[in-house]
């Protein structure tokens, strides 16, 4: 066992603040950098301020993927400042720049320093940057990384997207039309996520969970939900995690099906990209259909459900889920048999298994360089527990991997959704939920469509929030979209950022 | 008929034809996509509705700008007089207009560039740097296309080249025809900005071709961009419909009809192809308008055999 020092606990498993070992800076980073040598990944990492005069506090939590554990560890900081792990362990480097812009603490000798999300600390008074209160932040306005030299140009593309869909800063350092450097500053949608739920639950909690991202509403509200449950030792009933098990993998079709389309699309290849954005509809109907809401919204509650479904209901849902089924196969067949497609699809944006590992990669990006991983597996809960789906990989880490992982993804989904459709056991749906238990530390992982989403909760001594960490898949793999526009036509960008379609305001929180 | 009467009927056609065009390969696409697509006529009503705006002009732009759509039109224009549509009859025609008319398209293009390159942005800069690479290669092809039917019919005034004879060349020389005919079609794509060498559709400016170096186009200016661009899909239709249908009936009520079904049905036929196929990667494009060459080469190299 690698992490030896840190506390081990199990996903959706509570334990006692104390019980999470603190250790000083030196054995705390030593824990990380040898988990992380030894293969486990940093699923969040993130300061917190424990009583107000006693500093920050710094948790980490590494997945052991293989024997599905957690090890965590927290650390005090002294000064204002601690030692950067960025440069010995990549996947730490963006953790390490929202701590310190959250809590105005700098990472010594940081390869990357620059703001995350542009806003204030959470301590009044100290910023790594030294910039002052009262100023006013701007997104995007940092110092970008510049490529020198005669025929070098830079493109800047955004904030405002070309489709209008979220903002985001793009500079590209070009050599003609060849890519040498694109960095990726996000921050726009920053709303403060993190500081509002504080001192929660509250009655909108659970709203802001469904909005985080809006297209992972079902996901990071299953998220919220679990830590919620085992934060309350309260056991949501079986009927009531099936639903949400075909909820969630509903969303993971719906967003998949677009996905395909969207990438036939950019390729200029109409038939699939119209199919593909009808059949998406369908699937969103088919959750709607499950409790009134496109997105899902209002279905998962802490303790169950807020929708039973009637057997009317079930027998429907299996007709449209397999009409829409085979008119999705069709259509993404077309793809796969199309040359001209598969001649853009292959070898753009590649990355290897290597970059995905060392960044800490998640979802169908990781899977799509041969990485197995995937949360409904590694670190089961709720139905995933008993009916495991197969992980879907491919190893080329291209276009065409990432578009055909979802291929496979969906073929999985809908095999898992009629078999537990169709063995849906009766009971009910809701267990009353109690208060927080006191002064407990929860990690919950939730395989979302675009990757495992994680969500860290502690209570303090009135069982309220005390701090709620959200990382989203989308957190890990920006930095996976940039690496793979390495040595890329620039032209190719708008293909290779819809086969990632990262979330903006999933990262911004 | 008539020669004024019969130029009449070319100027007013070639003004009010070209938008349908557009329309037929939008309402093509949206057929093989299961969609209901735009009216027959919505390029018409976005020409008018873009007429009637407001331009904005950036203020590091030089009248080089302003002037981009203007001689991108009027090329365009002059281009469609001197091809003869029926009858080997062209309004504007004389010997050695075959040269005039790729410099002209080629004059054309060159300030649509430099009105691109004028407004100093990355993206446009890009656009105009494609599209002149590419037209480094799609030219020869043509050019090359019109040397086989100057060698064929022994004139270099397109009237002449494309009028009824030529019918008698497809049974002598057919192969050659045909490999031009290959050839133009590739061209018209390039061109034209069609599916698989740009997306028309596309948003992303970042993959644009053509239609990046117009994004800072707006109003009456953008109006007389689309409107140009709709004229040159008409010029190059035109052709190919004269290389592939080169008929005369001597009843102007036969012929013009005959002409105007032959460019509708390229204009499916454009349809067609991008419904079936996917957009070139930037790289690749080369390769193909290379092919487009050697079409054309290897169709004077059977002449000359």
């Amino acid at each position: 066992m690698s992490a030896n020092d840190f506390a081990t606990l199990r996903s959706s498993q509570a334990i006692a603040r104390t019980q999470i070992p603190g250790l000083g800076f030196q054995d705390f980073s030593r824990n990380i950098l040898t988990a992380a040598a030894a293969g486990l990944r940093t699923i969040a990492y993130f300061g917190a301020v424990e009583d107000a005069d006693s500093g920050v506090v710094l948790y980490a939590v590494m997945a052991d993927n293989t024997q599905s554990l957690l090890h965590v560890g927290k650390t005090r900081l002294e000064a204002e400042s601690f030692p950067s792990l960025a440069e010995k362990c990549p996947q730490v480097h963006l953790f390490e720049r929202e701590i310190a812009e959250q809590y105005g603490v700098r990472p010594e000798s940081h390869p990357w320093f620059k703001p995350v999300r542009f806003h204030h600390s959470y301590r009044q008074g100290h910023d790594a940057w030294g910039r002052k209160q009262d100023e006013h932040l701007l997104a995007g306005v940092i110092d970008f990384y510049r490529v020198e030299g005669e025929e070098i140009h830079e493109v800047a593309v955004g904030p405002v997207h070309a489709g209008v869909i979220e903002p985001g800063h793009f500079r590209f350092q070009c050599h003609g039309e060849q890519v040498y450097h694109l960095e990726i500053s996000l921050g726009y949608q920053h709303r403060g996520v993190e500081r509002s739920l504080v001192g929660g639950p509250d009655k909108r909690t659970l709203h802001t969970m469904e909005t985080l991202s809006g297209d992972t509403s079902v996901g990071h509200a299953l998220a919220y939900c679990e830590a919620v449950e085992a934060l309350t030792q309260c056991q949501a009933p079986i009927r009531a995690e099936v639903i949400r098990g075909v909820a969630l993998e509903l969303e993971r079709l719906a967003n998949h099906t677009g996905d395909l389309g969207a990438l036939a699309g950019d390729v200029g290849f109409l038939p699939t990209a119209s199919y593909c954005g009808r059949l998406r509809g369908d699937f969103l109907n088919l959750t709607a259909l499950l409790c009134g809401n496109r997105f899902g919204r209002s279905l998962i509650r802490p303790g169950g459900l807020g929708f039973d479904l009637s057997a009317d209901q079930i027998k429907q849902c299996l007709e449209r889920l397999e009409a829409a089924y085979l008119d999705v196969a069709n259509a993404s067949n077309l793809l796969w048999d199309a040359s001209s497609v598969q001649a853009r699809f292959e070898h753009t944006g590649a990355i290897t298994q290597a970059v995905a590992n060392s960044l800490g990669m998640v979802g169908p990006a990781a899977r799509a360089t041969g990485m197995e991983c995937d949360a409904r597996r590694d670190f089961p809960s709720g139905i995933f527990r008993f009916a495991q789906i197969p992980v879907s990989t491919w190893t080329t880490g291209d276009v065409f991997a990432r578009a055909y992982v979802r291929w496979l993804e969906i073929q999985r989904s809908v095999a898992f959704i009629k078999e537990q459709l169709q063995a849906l056991p009766d009971g009910p749906i809701r267990e009353p939920v109690g208060a927080l238990k006191p002064d407990q530390f929860v990690v919950t992982l939730v395989e979302g469509w675009r990757g495992e989403i994680c969500h860290v909760a502690m209570t303090d001594a009135q069982g309220r929030f005390s701090r709620y960490k959200v990382v989203d898949p989308s957190f890990h793999n920006w930095m996976g979209l940039a690496m793979a526009l390495r040595e890329q036509q620039i032209s190719d960008f708008p293909l290779c950022n819809k086969s990632f379609n990262l979330s903006y305001c999933g990262h911004d929180l | 008929m008539d020669t004024l009467v019969h130029n009449s009927v070319h100027v007013v056609l070639a003004l009010t034809l070209p938008p349908l065009l557009l329309g037929l390969i939008a309402k093509t696409k949206a057929l093989f996509a299961g969609r209901k697509g735009p009216p027959l006529l919505q390029w018409y009503f976005d020409l008018i509705r873009l007429f009637q705006k407001g331009s904005v002009f950036s203020q590091t732009t030089t009248w080089v700008f302003r002037a981009g759509p203007v001689v991108g039109l009027v090329t365009a224009a002059m281009a469609i007089l001197l091809i003869p549509m029926v009858n080997g009859i062209a309004p504007l025609s004389f010997t050695g207009d075959l040269i005039f008319l790729a410099y002209i398209l080629g004059l054309g293009r060159f300030f649509t560039a430099l009105a691109a390159l004028d407004t100093g942005s990355s993206f446009e800069g890009m656009g105009a740097a494609r599209e002149v690479t590419f037209a480094c290669l799609a030219e020869p092809a043509f050019i090359l296309g019109l040397m086989v039917l100057a060698k064929l019919s022994g004139s270099l005034k397109l009237a002449t080249m494309l009028d009824g004879s030529l019918a008698t060349h497809w049974s002598s020389s057919g192969a050659s025809l045909v490999l031009v005919l290959l050839s133009w079609f590739i061209i018209l794509l390039a061109e034209n900005s069609r599916i698989p060498f740009d997306d028309p559709n596309t948003h992303l400016e970042l993959t644009m071709i053509h239609e990046v170096m117009v994004l800072d186009h707006s109003g009456p200016a953008l109006g007389m961009i689309l409107y140009g661009a709709a004229l040159k899909l008409f010029v190059f239709a035109a052709l190919i419909v004269r290389l592939a249908l080169p008929v005369n009936m001597g009843d102007p009520w036969l012929d013009w009809p005959l002409f105007i079904g032959g460019t509708l049905l390229v204009a499916m036929l454009v349809g067609v192809v991008e419904s079936v196929m996917a957009r070139l990667r930037l790289t690749h494009v080369p390769v193909l308008l290379i092919a487009a060459c050697l079409l054309s080469a290897f169709g004077a190299i059977l002449l000359v055999r």
